[in-house]
């Protein structure tokens, strides 16, 4: 199981606004460290590995909190 | 009431074509009557009615007693879809990026569905999709020529040979006059006011040989007939721009495709900005990209504020929080959405001036969120 380093919570964002904070924090975590994004926007499912795609990052699946909201995982690769 | 000064979306309705002004008002003026009476005035709108079928047909190159006009193209999926599904038992068969008129037919009949992906153009492949036939008990397949948001063209011809008899419905919606029809198909469905027709008439061509009933209340269901009252002038008028604009196509085709041949190269010098759909195997018209950290809804109203009519598959453009299956079934990115598609006078005027507009706009709007 891939382990978040963080998690942003993006609960109650709007699309774009998850992955205007997934830019903004990736590096928070270190290069080869997964970044966690809770969002229960429904655009975020395609859009977060768009994202990883678009920025050459790795995507890296998608998990559930304990409320429920999915938790879409990045991993820093640079 | 003030109109955009350009007007890049097509795809949702294209302007009345000019060789159906005329004949729309001249079918109002004569065409009122109920075809099906025995007096002079029924006489006449039979007789526009007959000639609208006949020119449709050989616009179409199928023949006059195939085509049936229903009252839109999502009418026509409906009643192509309903009327050739044989049974609940039998799944329907699709792609991932069919237009919701699909899936909501679908489902009203309680009629299983069996979705075949799509790659990150939007095309399905012909093997999958008789795979997914031979999976288990099909009815009916049904494919679209080309896509309507971002314009990627099926292999219709490829899907229909590995089909084993299944009947084949494709939707014609985004492409009817703008692409010569697929060779093989049960039934297609058409909307006039996509190509220059106007609203509030579809087409619905069903083989001779197809074993499709009238799917809505009707005392014989066997008998096949127009969806509802036929609107009579509507049905001239689109059939007068369909032969217009299919005696135009090749010209308009290439124009349009060369400007958006010229919107693609530029809209990639765009930092962070997603290109959808096929290069090549498209609708000549159109073309959808999605500009990373920018709220659709934004764009598009920034857009119109400085004149340009453009649409979006965003879900914060489109009033729900469900973002564009198409887009996401694509693996595109689904925010910052722009679908632009040209009318048959567009100018590269038009073009090059939101071209040059547009990469501001983006910056701009980026900037307010501090990316």
């Amino acid at each position: 199981m891939t382990v978040a380093a963080t998690t942003l919570d993006c609960r109650g964002m709007p699309c774009p606004r998850p992955i205007i904070e997934l830019a903004r924090h990736l590096t928070d975590v270190e290069p080869g460290a997964v970044l966690g994004v809770a969002s229960d926007d429904p655009a975020a499912r395609h859009d977060v590995p768009a994202w990883c795609r678009l920025r050459q990052q790795e995507y890296a699946g998608e998990e559930t909190a304990p409320d429920g909201v999915p938790v879409y995982l990045v991993r820093r690769l640079s | 009431m003030i109109y955009p000064a350009v007007y890049l979306d097509a795809a949702s309705a294209e302007p009345l074509h000019p060789a159906a002004r005329d004949v729309l008002a001249a079918g109002v003026e004569r065409g009122y009557a109920d075809p099906r009476r025995l007096h002079g005035p029924g006489r006449d709108a039979r007789l526009l009615l007959d000639n609208a079928r006949e020119v449709v047909a050989a616009s179409l190159g199928v023949r006059r007693d195939e085509v049936l006009f229903t009252t839109s193209g999502t009418a026509a999926v409906h009643a192509g879809l309903l009327g050739l599904a044989p049974s609940t038992n039998s799944a329907v068969v699709t792609t991932a990026v069919e237009h919701q008129s699909v899936l909501d037919a679908a489902s009203w009949a309680g009629l299983p569905v069996r979705s075949v992906e799509v790659d990150a153009t939007g095309r399905a492949d012909a093997g999958s999709v008789a795979a997914a036939t031979r999976a288990g008990r099909t009815g009916l397949v049904v494919v679209q020529q080309a896509n309507h948001e971002v314009g990627t063209v099926q292999p219709v011809d490829e899907i229909a040979a590995g089909l084993d008899g299944v009947p084949l419905l494709v939707d014609a919606c985004a492409s009817m006059g703008r692409l010569p029809l697929p060779a093989a198909w049960t039934a297609v469905a058409g909307s006039a006011r996509k190509w220059g027709g106007p609203g509030g008439v579809g087409v619905l061509v069903v083989r001779r040989t197809a074993r499709w009933r009238y799917p809505f209340p009707a005392p014989d269901p066997t008998e096949r007939t127009d969806h509802g009252f036929t609107h009579v002038p509507g049905a001239l008028a689109a059939a007068a721009a369909l032969q217009a604009v299919v005696a135009e196509r090749d010209d308009v085709g290439a124009r349009q495709r060369e400007l958006i041949d010229l919107v693609r190269a530029r809209v990639v010098a765009i930092p962070d900005v997603d290109l959808v759909g096929d290069p090549v195997e498209r609708l000549p018209h159109l073309v959808t990209f999605s500009c990373l950290y920018v709220d659709g809804e934004a764009l598009v109203t920034e857009l119109d504020r400085r004149g340009f009519g453009i649409a979006s598959g965003s879900a914060c453009a489109v009033d729900t929080r469900e973002p564009s299956r198409v887009l996401g079934a694509m693996g595109a990115l689904t925010h910052g959405n722009v679908r632009l598609s040209l009318t048959r006078d567009a100018t590269r005027e038009d073009v090059e001036r939101l071209l040059d507009v547009l990469p501001g706009v983006v910056s701009d709007l980026r900037a307010e969120v501090a990316l």
